[in-house]
């Protein structure tokens, strides 16, 4: 393998790696055809990001005939080679990166002014294929962005936060940090904000769903759309399904892919009712923001069902808000938003008795079978399957 | 100037004098070797010369030649005697260390001899302050027999590009080796990364390579392949000299010590010298 990048596209990869990062620990290296793919994956195998770079990113692109090569290099020894993004801007020329079978080294060469070159011979270890099974394209709701949007909506939540969750209806988006039923309800604070649509460059709602997902590991994404100035494209479907968030362009194509928190059966049934019984929600009235409007709002809208018998007509810090109604709720706080602006809410929450179900599925890795996988990061050639953490989903 | 109102009888109990409108022209430099608390002060009718050791195998000098200073008087031949050089980088620094242009703070730094404290003399915006500090007997500085006629290889670089190599250089390695030859790869630096040997088994090395040909490269004088190794932790302190200077040289000698020596302009654009001598940590011949 004998890779040469030159100019500025040093910087994307350098960006590109540090955004792996903030996944996983390894850095899994695998160059194809179609491009070089880096990726990383977390430890629970909750989170997985590939970077694929197209032919066309290098100034030289030669591959290992004949066989294909699969490396996992410790992430740690990589982002030493592109430490200082400032330097590397003002001083490297190009980045050579040769693979050294004999010595299991990659190497790694940076070409820098006056003359200087630094090289840096990284160890690898033979890996495994690291695929993960996705369809993005056949999701229900597709989101694009001007990242600005993304992180300007992160930047509100504290870092250390771990989950988001993130509700659709046909013009809006809520992002709200997810709050375990374990944690102490006096001291939760929930923040939540709204966007509308015509924030976004493109916004196909088709079922309106929440997913709850780990913040943590987006940020290394962010961080990279933004200073690349790529819209991100995001893509859901149900709970439990994983989301996508894409950036793309003419030579390179990244996609980090987390897993969502999934109800049980019996939720999803149940909301899935819940969204037929409903009545329509009144138009959207974003002056009002009378908080008396929104108690009755959450009176009145609140259709019942089965499993949403916590719902009463409590004042709002006596508010019972059990994540089986977190869909109702969603439309019910409509109501009383002002458009296009964020707003941070203080509740208390408390348990509606019964802890819902719920589990991290892990992102299913395995053989791809996809026929009409259009998807240039989901070569057919891998039949290799990873056993997911399923057993421990059962519940 | 309040400095200047000391009466001619009291200079005359002081066997050394020296004074500068501008203590940042000595604070700065002395910054740049303070690794340790204690330094070595010795004074000659050439200028003032601050020795810093650790352990016997890292030593560092500061040259002040008597041009610097705006009085610089001295009654003996040699005049030495050893201070906490934290404390008198405290006393320095005041007033604050304030960095706006015009203001600076004015020093007279004054001693009597052999028992007596170190005086100082500080004034900044019309305020005096005295500081007197405990002097001890000064030690022996090693004397690395570090002489130019044992020169192997000498190669002298404009600062900008070693800064930048050494602030990359993975600091917790424990081993830096140095390799200066008359063929590729000229000058190099190898950082072995010890740290990551225990997760991933040899997780690899980094070098630098500097060719002899650089438009970085002021002097390139190599006439033998050399390769040693320096304990990173030695090497360390003199970043802080590479980081003030705008040239260093680089030079061998037979026995594989090394010497780093570094040009300081002050703010006033004088220049001033600061030397590192390090010993080997093997030897390896390649």
């Amino acid at each position: 393998m004998d890779c040469v990048v030159t100019g500025g596209n040093v910087k994307v990869l350098a960006k590109a790696i540090h955004s792996l990062s903030r996944i996983g620990d390894e850095l899994y290296v695998e160059p194809q055809e179609d491009g070089l793919a880096l990726r990383s994956v977390n430890s629970s195998r909750s989170a997985y990001a590939c970077f694929l770079f197209a032919p066309l990113f290098f100034s030289r692109y030669t591959i290992p005939s004949g066989h294909t090569f699969r490396c996992k290099i410790a992430i740690k020894s990589v982002q030493a080679v592109f430490r200082s993004l400032a330097t590397l801007e003002k001083t490297v020329e190009k980045c050579h990166i040769e693979l050294d079978e004999q010595k299991n080294h990659l190497t790694f060469t940076l070409h820098c002014k006056h003359g200087l070159m630094k090289t840096h011979n990284l160890s690898f270890q033979d890996s495994e294929s690291l695929q993960a099974v996705f369809d993005k394209d056949s999701y229900a709701n597709v989101f694009r962005s001007h990242p600005r949007l993304l992180v300007d909506t992160v930047v509100h939540f504290p870092p250390s936060l771990e989950e988001v969750t993130v509700s659709v209806s046909d013009e809006r988006m809520w992002v709200r940090n997810h709050v375990e039923e374990e944690a102490d309800q006096s001291k939760a604070m929930l923040t939540e904000l709204c966007l509308a649509s015509d924030e976004f460059d493109h916004f196909a709602v088709q079922a309106h769903n929440s997913v709850t997902f780990c913040l943590k590991e987006l940020r290394g994404l962010l961080v990279f759309a933004e200073s690349t100035g790529l819209p991100i494209s995001m893509y859901f479907d149900e709970p439990g399904s994983p989301i996508v968030l894409s950036v793309t362009d003419s030579v390179l194509e990244g996609n980090f892919v987390l897993a969502t928190l999934s109800d049980d059966h019996n939720h999803r049934k149940n909301n899935t009712k819940r969204e037929c019984t409903l009545p329509p929600p009144p138009p959207d009235d974003f002056m009002n923001d009378d908080i008396d409007a929104y108690l009755i709002a959450m009176d009145t809208s609140i259709a019942p069902g089965p499993s949403a018998t916590c719902l009463s007509t409590p004042p709002v810090a006596d508010s019972i808000c059990s994540k089986q109604s977190a869909a109702a709720n969603h439309r019910t706080r409509l109501h009383s938003e002002e458009e296009e602006e964020e707003e941070e809410e203080e509740y208390e929450t408390a348990d509606s008795g019964r802890p819902p179900n719920k589990k991290f599925c892990s992102l299913f890795f395995g053989s791809v079978l996809s026929p009409s996988s259009q998807m240039t990061t989901q070569p057919v050639t891998s039949q290799e399957v990873l056993a997911s953490d399923s057993e421990d989903d059962v519940q | 100037m309040p400095l200047s109102t000391q009466s001619q009888a009291d200079d005359e109990q002081y066997v050394l004098v020296a004074s500068l409108d501008n203590a940042r022209n000595l604070s700065n430099i002395l910054k740049a070797i303070a690794f340790k608390d204690h330094a070595i002060f010795s004074a000659t009718p050439n200028g003032l010369k601050v020795t810093v050791e650790d352990s016997k195998c890292l030593q560092a000098n500061a040259f002040i030649q008597a041009e610097i200073f705006q009085e610089f008087t001295i009654r003996e031949d040699s005049v030495g005697f050893q201070v906490n050089l934290t404390v008198l980088l405290d006393c320095l620094n005041i007033f604050g260390g304030s960095t706006a242009p015009g203001v600076s703070t004015a020093l007279r730094m004054c001693y009597k001899g052999y028992g007596y404290p170190l005086t100082l003399f500080l004034e900044e915006g019309g305020v005096v302050t005295v500081c007197k500090i405990n002097t001890q007997e000064p030690e022996e500085p090693v004397d690395f027999e570090f002489c130019s006629t044992n020169v192997t290889n000498k190669v002298i670089l404009q600062s900008e590009s070693l800064k930048e190599a050494f602030s990359e250089l993975d600091m917790t390695s424990e081993v830096l080796q140095i390799t200066m030859s008359p063929s590729q790869p000229y000058f190099r630096f190898v950082v072995k990364n010890l740290k990551l040997l225990s997760t991933f088994g040899n997780s690899g090395n980094a070098h630098y390579d500097y060719p002899k040909d650089s438009d970085m490269m002021e002097l390139f004088r190599c006439d033998k392949t050399q390769t040693n190794r320096y304990k990173m932790s030695l090497l360390k302190p003199s970043t802080k000299a590479l980081a003030l200077s705008c040239k260093v040289s680089v030079r061998t000698d037979s026995r594989g010590f090394l010497s780093l020596q570094y040009l300081v302009r002050n703010d006033d654009g004088q220049i001033c010298f600061v030397e590192y001598f390090c010993c080997p940590d093997e030897e390896v011949e390649e």
